[in-house]
């Protein structure tokens, strides 16, 4: 392809190909303080292509491509090529991971012990933890928790932070000297941001962490806290995994001794403060 | 009988996690399903010594014969367990 730039997070490479140079621009703009591949050697591949070539200039568009694809992703503005880049690098993790049971979920790290956050899209996953980022925590990730099967560590993925709509302005006033990428109006999400993750996040990034608390927040109600069962943990993390079925008996062993060995609570809060506030008292009680 | 070596069983709470390696499915059981499985082993046993161990060796004292054998349908269905 054209524009090419290759970044590791965490422990995965990724090779991102471009018909474009502006989107490969911001990665490497976004993306400058993160190391490459190990060995110069990608674990997957992304494209960023013009379905036709009259594409690349007139209305110009992107489809997503790369080793693993939706094959009905419809295209993206070329405003949003960013967006893209991150939507395949995602779709990579989510259709070919194979080494870790994936986690959709945003994890932040204290003293060698990672809290472990997962929910709807909304709940506030990605905000509390670029917050508690900023806070005394190490971002691991706000998107994938990679639990290792052989280990029962959780593996850091501190891809940039996406911000939606409310978020963005909540981020930016909590983070004032956070390096954030474009704004992304009007994209299939709503308006999106990304947000650096701090040096903090991306010089740690090969710390492994052991499960110490999952949470599961929800944003929009009276602050709140209850014990989540093992049993509805399991359930409710096997639908937040992308690739549980794909990883056979060693996701049910993974998924299995996390749940059991790792103790869980729901929380519901009315605002940002209140949660991080919720978040320290949970942990203190560890 | 419920072959031992093609289940990995996990107890959680009241509910128990089964994966079934033959067919790669998960599922989440909860009495007497577990004890069923427990009691029913690899070499297996007829209906009438599996109601009088179930009995003996847990608190399953009150399970009539018609809900037994509906659960054992139900685990036969799933391929957790094999009728003779």
């Amino acid at each position: 392809m054209r524009h090419v730039f290759s970044v590791r997070i965490g422990p995965i490479g990724f090779r991102i190909g471009s018909d474009w140079r502006a989107p490969i621009a911001q990665m490497e703009s976004l993306y400058t303080d993160y190391p490459g591949p190990h060995d110069g050697v990608p674990d997957f591949n992304v494209r960023l292509f013009a379905a036709r070539p009259w594409r690349r200039v007139i209305r110009p568009s992107v489809m997503i491509g790369g080793d693993f694809v939706l094959p009905e992703a419809a295209p993206l503005p070329l405003a949003q090529g960013l967006l893209a880049a991150e939507m395949g690098m995602n779709l990579q993790m989510a259709l070919g991971q194979r080494r870790y049971l994936l986690l959709h979920a945003s994890v932040v790290e204290r003293d060698g012990r990672a809290l472990v956050m997962t929910g709807m899209s909304g709940a506030g996953k990605s905000t509390l933890a670029a917050l508690l980022g900023t806070r005394g925590w190490r971002l691991m990730g706000d998107e994938f928790a990679l639990l290792d099967p052989a280990t029962g560590l959780i593996h850091a993925f501190p891809r940039l932070i996406s911000l939606k709509n409310a978020a963005i302005g909540v981020a930016e006033a909590a983070v004032p000297d956070g390096v954030f990428g474009p704004l992304l109006p009007g994209t299939p999400k709503g308006d999106i941001r990304h947000l650096v993750p701090n040096a903090a996040a991306i010089a740690g990034m090969d710390r492994a962490a052991d499960p110490a608390l999952i949470l599961f927040p929800r944003f929009g109600f009276e602050a709140a806290e209850r014990y989540v069962a093992p049993s509805e943990v399991f359930v409710r993390l096997t639908q937040a995994s992308t690739n549980y079925v794909a990883m056979g008996e060693r996701g049910f062993d993974a998924l299995t001794r996390l749940v059991t060995t790792v103790p869980a609570r729901a929380i519901d809060y009315p605002d940002t403060d209140r949660a991080l506030a919720q978040v320290e008292a949970l942990w203190r009680d560890l | 009988m419920a072959r031992a070596e093609s289940l990995r069983i996990v107890h959680l709470d009241s509910f128990t996690a089964v994966y079934h390696r033959s067919s790669g499915i998960t599922h989440l059981i909860t009495a007497p399903a577990p004890e069923i499985l427990a009691t029913l082993g690899e070499a297996g046993m007829t209906f009438a010594a599996l109601t009088e161990r179930l009995a003996t060796d847990y608190d399953l004292g009150d399970l009539d014969a018609d809900a037994l054998a509906a659960r054992l349908d139900e685990l036969v269905a799933s391929g957790l367990v094999s009728a003779a």
